[in-house]
C-alpha cells in the first residue's frame, strides 16, 4: 500500500522477505498504520479536550444554556447582544485593557534594563541572575498571597516604606483606584525572571564585534547602545510583547486571590468575569459568547503587533 | 558565556584593549575609576528588591501573631515560632498538596514526552493519508485561550468521570493529567526538532531490520535529548502553577494541588498571616528546590521559546 514511499526506508530488501505470511508485518509497518498509531493517542486527547470544545463553546454562546439546562434552546444572538449591554463587561475590558498598558511596557522595561545590567561577567553576576530566575518558580498563587501582605493597609511593608519617605499612607488593594496597579506590580515581579531570560538570551546573540566596530567608529555606550543593541534586540521585544500581552488579557489567578474583582469592581477583568459567570452564576451560555468575545479581542490585538510590529523589527541573516 | 557582549561600557574599553588580552578575556590593564564595577551600584538595590518578597514570607512565617500584626513592620522576629508550621499543617494538608502536585506534573510530563514524541515522531517523518489536514486540526488548538474551552471542558470531565472512568472525573487528579497528556504545542515543538536531525541513521537502522517504534526509541529520542528536556521543564512548570483549571475541576480538599490548596486556605485564614506565610513557605520551597537543581534546562527552555519566537 506504501510501497513507493517505504522504498525510502530501505523498502526493497524488507519486500524480498516480506513474502508469505509476512505481510500482515508489512502491512502494520506501513507508514499509513504506525503513522496513524503513533499519532492516535495524543491527537484524540487533543481533539476531545481541544477541538470538540472549542466548537462545542461556540454553539454553547447561541444558546440560553445553565449547568442544569444543558443544552436547551437556540437564542440566537441575545447572548452577543446582552454582552454589548453589559455594563460590567464594558468595565471588564477597560481594566483589562489599562492592566495590560501597564504591565506589558513595565516587564518588559525591567527585563530589558536588568538583562542589560546582567550581561557582562562581574562578581556575583550568578548570584544576581538567579535572584531574577527564581521569580519564575513561584505561583502566581504564592505571588498573590506575598503582594497582598506587603500592600496590606495597616500592617504591611509598602506602606511602612510610604511612612519613612514621609508620605501619606494608602489603601492600596482596598481602594478602587489604586488595586489594579498593585496587581500590575504583583505580576511584572512575578514576570521578571521570564522577561531577563529572554533579552538575556537576545543580548547573548549579539556578535561583539558590531559593538566593537561601533566603539572604534567613535560612539559612546548609549549610542552603541540605542543604534545598535536595541535594533538587534527587536525580535525578541516583539516576542515578549505578543506574549506577554497575550498572557495580560488573560488575567485572573492575581484578581482571583487577592480582590475578587473589586473593591467596586475595580479589577473585574474580562476572565475573571467569565469566570464568575462560568462558574459562580453557571450561565454556560453567555461565560461562552464572553469567552469568544475574548478570543477575538486576543486575535485583533496579536494580529495588530506582529503587522506594526514587523515595520519595527529587524532581522538578521 | 564566554563570549558575552557588553555594550555600554566595556565596548568601549576593549577597543583600545590589545587583542590578546582580548581574546584571554582579561580585564584591560588600566586605571579603573572604580574598585568594582558601578554596575552592582544598580544590580544590589534591583535584587534586593527581587528577593524581599521572599525574604518577607520567610521571616512572617516564623514571627508572633502579635509581631506580624504590628506597625510599623517587626523586621528581624525576636524569637523564631516554628509553631506557625505545624499549625498550618493542622488546619490544611500541604503535605497531601504537595504529593498532589507532584503527581499530576511528573505524570503530566511523562505522558507529554510519549505521546507527543509518538505524534511529533509520526508527523516529521511518515506520510499517511489525512497528515497534513490533521496537523493543521491540531496547529489550529494552539491559537485558542483555555478560556474558551474550560466549560466544554468541564462539562466532559464530568461526563467521563460519570459514564466511562471515575478517576478522569471531577473531584480526581485524573482529571487534572488527562486533558493535559498531550499538548499541540509539545507535538509540534518535537516535530521540529525531529524535522532538524538527520535521516541518514534512522534510514540505515531501517535498512538493518528495525521496527519503525525501535528506531524512534534508540535513534531518533537520544538525539533529541536538549528538545526533551526542554519539552519537559516546560510542562512541568506549566502544570505546577496551574490555578484556573484545578480551580473548576477540584473542590474536595484531598485532591488539591499546592496552589488550588493554598488559596483555599488563604480564604480561610485570610488575616492569620503567620500561618499563611508558613503555608506560603511550604508551597514555595519545592518548586525552589527543583528550579535550583534543574536551573540550566528551566532557563534554557524559557531562553528557547523566545528565541524560537524570534
Amino acid at each position: 500500500m506504501a510501497a513507493g514511499s517505504v522504498a525510502r526506508a530501505g523498502g526493497p530488501r524488507q519486500r524480498l522477505r516480506t513474502q508469505g505470511g509476512a505481510t500482515v508485518r508489512r502491512v502494520l509497518d506501513s507508514e499509513q498504520v504506525t503513522g496513524w498509531s503513533f499519532v492516535t493517542p495524543g491527537v484524540a486527547i487533543i481533539m476531545l479536550f481541544g477541538t470538540v470544545p472549542i466548537i462545542w463553546s461556540a454553539v454553547l454562546s447561541f444558546q440560553r444554556s445553565t449547568l442544569n439546562t444543558s443544552g436547551t434552546g437556540f437564542a440566537g444572538l441575545s447572548n452577543y447582544r446582552q454582552l454589548a449591554r453589559d455594563p460590567v463587561v464594558a468595565q471588564a475590558i477597560q481594566h483589562t485593557l489599562v492592566y495590560t498598558a501597564l504591565f506589558v511596557p513595565g516587564t518588559m522595561a525591567v527585563g530589558l534594563f536588568l538583562a542589560v545590567a546582567m550581561n557582562r561577567k562581574i562578581r556575583f553576576i550568578a548570584f544576581y541572575r538567579t535572584a531574577a530566575y527564581a521569580t519564575m518558580a513561584i505561583s502566581t498563587i504564592s505571588e498573590a498571597i506575598v503582594f497582598t501582605w506587603l500592600f496590606d493597609p495597616s500592617y504591611g511593608v509598602a506602606n511602612y516604606s510610604l511612612s519613612l519617605l514621609h508620605l501619606p499612607q494608602q489603601q492600596f488593594l482596598n481602594s478602587p483606584s489604586e488595586a489594579l496597579f498593585v496587581i500590575a506590580a504583583m505580576t511584572i515581579w512575578g514576570w521578571t525572571g521570564f522577561a531577563v531570560v529572554v533579552y538575556l538570551a537576545a543580548l547573548q546573540g549579539i556578535p561583539r564585534t558590531l559593538l566593537e566596530a561601533a566603539a572604534i567608529d567613535g560612539a559612546g555606550p548609549w549610542r552603541t547602545f540605542r543604534r545598535i543593541t536595541l535594533p538587534l534586540l527587536s525580535p525578541a521585544s516583539l516576542f515578549l510583547t505578543v506574549w506577554l500581552t497575550i498572557n495580560a488579557l488573560q488575567l485572573f489567578d492575581e484578581v482571583y486571590l487577592s480582590t475578587q474583582g473589586g473593591p467596586l469592581h475595580a479589577t473585574t477583568v474580562l476572565v475573571y468575569y467569565l469566570y464568575d459567570q462560568a462558574f459562580q452564576q453557571f450561565n454556560f451560555g453567555y461565560a461562552s459568547a464572553i469567552a469568544y468575545f475574548l478570543f477575538l479581542v486576543i486575535i485583533v490585538i496579536t494580529v495588530i503587533q506582529f503587522r506594526v510590529g514587523r515595520r519595527f523589527t529587524y532581522y538578521r541573516s | 558565556m564566554t563570549a558575552v557582549s557588553t555594550p555600554a561600557r566595556d565596548g568601549v574599553r576593549s577597543a583600545g584593549r590589545s587583542m590578546r588580552s582580548i581574546l584571554a578575556g582579561m580585564p584591560a590593564r588600566r586605571r579603573r575609576r572604580w574598585p568594582f564595577s558601578p554596575w552592582h551600584l544598580v544590580l544590589v538595590p534591583a535584587t534586593i528588591v527581587l528577593l524581599f518578597p521572599f525574604a518577607w514570607v520567610l521571616i512572617t512565617s516564623v514571627e508572633t501573631p502579635s509581631e506580624a500584626l504590628h506597625f510599623p513592620p517587626v523586621l528581624v522576629p525576636h524569637t523564631l515560632r516554628f509553631a506557625n508550621y505545624s499549625d498550618a499543617l493542622a488546619s490544611a494538608p500541604f503535605v497531601r498538596f504537595l504529593v498532589n502536585s507532584a503527581v499530576v506534573a511528573l505524570a503530566t510530563v511523562l505522558c507529554n514526552l510519549v505521546l507527543c514524541a509518538l505524534a511529533g515522531y509520526a508527523f516529521a517523518r511518515f506520510r499517511f493519508l489525512g497528515r497534513t489536514a490533521l496537523f493543521a486540526v491540531i496547529m489550529a488548538t494552539l491559537m485558542v485561550p483555555f478560556q474558551v474551552t474550560m466549560i466544554p471542558q468541564f462539562i466532559i470531565t464530568k461526563w467521563l468521570g460519570v459514564h466511562v472512568l471515575a478517576g478522569v472525573g471531577i473531584n480526581h487528579l485524573g482529571a487534572l493529567i488527562l486533558p493535559n497528556a498531550a499538548t499541540a504545542f509539545g507535538i509540534f515543538f518535537l516535530r521540529q526538532f525531529f524535522r532538524t536531525l538527520p535521516i541518514e541513521y534512522e534510514e540505515s537502522a531501517r535498512v538493518d531490520g528495525a521496527s519503525r517504534l525501535t528506531v524512534l526509541v534508540r535513534i531518533v529520542l537520544p538525539l533529541a535529548t536538549p528538545a526533551l528536556a526542554t519539552l519537559a521543564a516546560l510542562t512541568f512548570l506549566d502544570s505546577w502553577n496551574n490555578f484556573l483549571w484545578p480551580l473548576i475541576a477540584v473542590t474536595s480538599t484531598d485532591q488539591m494541588t499546592l496552589p488550588l490548596g493554598l488559596a483555599t486556605f488563604q480564604g480561610a485564614h485570610a488575616t492569620d498571616w503567620t500561618l499563611l506565610m508558613a503555608g506560603n513557605v511550604m508551597s514555595l520551597v519545592p518548586m525552589l528546590a527543583v528550579f535550583f537543581i534543574a536551573q540550566r534546562y528551566f532557563i534554557q527552555s524559557v531562553a528557547a521559546t523566545g528565541l524560537a519566537g524570534t
